[in-house]
């Protein structure tokens, strides 16, 4: 859409143009966001600058797993009631939430932030696998999950991740791969079904 | 050739891209259409039917229809997930490093079917395991053959002498061997002893059933590694990315 073409004043089309930036935001979406702030009150307006003002400047990287942080260290870094001695290994912050969410896990997290994609470039030293490594040094972790995406590049990185840790004595685990619930069988790959059957479980 | 609206084909997935929220780009290498790239919707989401049938390194049917820009892909069914290069963290970097040259080599629709076959009997191959250097240097030379760059063996690039069972150089920016009289106004150049030599040779001419009675040492595939990539990264201008990968796991514990 040519932006020219719409009589709004300076702040209104710079306003559309910022939010058509965003993911999944198109012009006229843009435009309705826009014009909706427009009309929603003072107070609603001055929340939502604040909050995306805060959100550069307060949040960092926690210094202990590099989850996305306000306080450093992160919340689940400082939580005593957590299992130190577990740490479960994620690509990106994202999945930390997802499993946070499941509430079944009580241990520690480190965020890679990426996996091992040698086709693009992305080597051992682009992501924070020395960071990991490091924590591992104390001798007070005893299990590592690993929890990178089941794609090739997750399942990469997990295996040269076991490389690493394995001379370490501490038990490396990697999240079952299977199949996810409420899908149907017919559809499956060989992939996952060949996993599935072989880690099939008693009932 | 214009094609149908709708169409099958085989394919084997050598690079993905992310495309939006839940999409892909995927480019396919085909028998018969050469590589293509294609748009894979809502393969990034977990419940996706047909995101594990289109992963990297894997020969599925693919079903697609014509888009107006890049073709959608509407269906997929695994014919060989090639397990092992999913499993095994150097069989997977190897295989990794096969469909970077893949796609490096080739422009989008041409077909190539020899090169479609060879890449398929090079995964085949790997997933076999035994020894993965010789397969890799056999895919190497090969492809050069197949894509038009078949480094000159037999006589010297320069004086166009017949070779002497000596040591002579191979130089990549003039695509095949030198004499020793020739190379020395070649500094460019990697030796190459008799054996190298006789080696490249015998995976340049043979089919990989012969090439691979082929017993050679640790130290002498390192030396034709060596040899082939820089002549595969002179011809591309650029480092080859998923090559410096393979020297990490290498020389990791």
């Amino acid at each position: 859409m040519n932006q020219q073409s719409t009589p709004t004043t300076g702040a209104i089309s710079q306003l559309i143009l910022e939010f058509s930036r965003l993911p999944g935001i198109g012009p006229k979406s843009a435009q309705r966001l826009a014009y909706h702030l427009l009309q929603a009150s003072e107070e609603q307006t001055k929340l939502l600058a604040n909050a995306i003002r805060q959100v550069k400047q307060e949040t960092r990287l926690c210094s202990v797993c590099f989850n996305v942080t306000d306080t450093d260290p992160c919340p689940i870094c400082r939580n005593d009631q957590r299992d130190h001695s577990q740490i479960c290994v994620v690509e990106q912050p994202q999945d930390i939430l997802a499993l946070e969410h499941t509430r079944s896990y009580y241990g520690l997290y480190h965020v890679l932030h990426g996996a091992i994609s040698p086709t693009e470039g992305i080597g051992a030293n682009d992501i924070k696998i020395n960071q990991l490594l490091e924590r591992l040094k104390d001798g007070s972790v005893t299990e590592v999950i690993l929890a990178t995406n089941t794609n090739l590049e997750g399942e990469q990185t997990a295996a040269y991740l076991n490389k690493l840790i394995s001379p370490l004595d501490i038990t490396i685990t990697r999240l079952a791969r299977g199949l996810p619930f409420g899908t149907e069988l017919e559809y499956a790959d060989d992939v996952t079904l060949t996993r599935a059957i072989e880690g099939r479980q008693p009932l | 050739m214009t094609k149908p609206r709708n169409y099958q084909t085989e394919a084997i997935i050598i690079k993905k891209t992310k495309l939006k929220e839940a999409d892909r780009i995927l480019t396919l290498y085909t028998p018969h259409l050469g590589k293509l790239q294609a748009v894979a919707k809502g393969v990034r989401r977990p419940r996706s039917k047909m995101a594990g049938h289109l992963e990297l390194l894997t020969h599925s049917q693919i079903s697609l229809a014509r888009g107006r820009n890049l073709d959608i892909i509407t269906g997929s069914q695994t014919i060989d997930s090639f397990l092992p290069l999913k499993t095994d963290l150097n069989l997977s970097s190897y295989a990794l490093y096969v469909i970077e040259l893949v796609n490096q080599f080739t422009v989008d629709d041409v077909e190539n079917y020899p090169l479609f076959q060879l890449l398929l009997e090079t995964l085949s191959h790997l997933c076999q395991q035994g020894d993965a250097e010789l397969p890799l240097r056999y895919f190497e030379l090969q492809l050069l053959n197949l894509t038009g760059y078949r480094p000159q063996l037999q006589k010297c690039v320069s004086c166009h002498s017949p070779l002497k069972a000596v040591t002579n150089s191979f130089c990549p920016h003039l695509g095949g061997v030198l004499c020793p009289g020739c190379a020395q106004h070649q500094p460019l150049s990697y030796p190459l002893s008799v054996n190298a030599l006789k080696v490249l040779r015998w995976l340049q001419n043979n089919d990989y059933t012969t090439a691979n009675r082929l017993k050679m040492d640790h130290q002498l595939s390192l030396k034709l590694e060596e040899i082939t990539r820089g002549y595969l990264s002179y011809l591309l201008e650029r480092e080859i990315k998923s090559a410096s990968w393979l020297d990490t796991i290498r020389q990791s514990p």
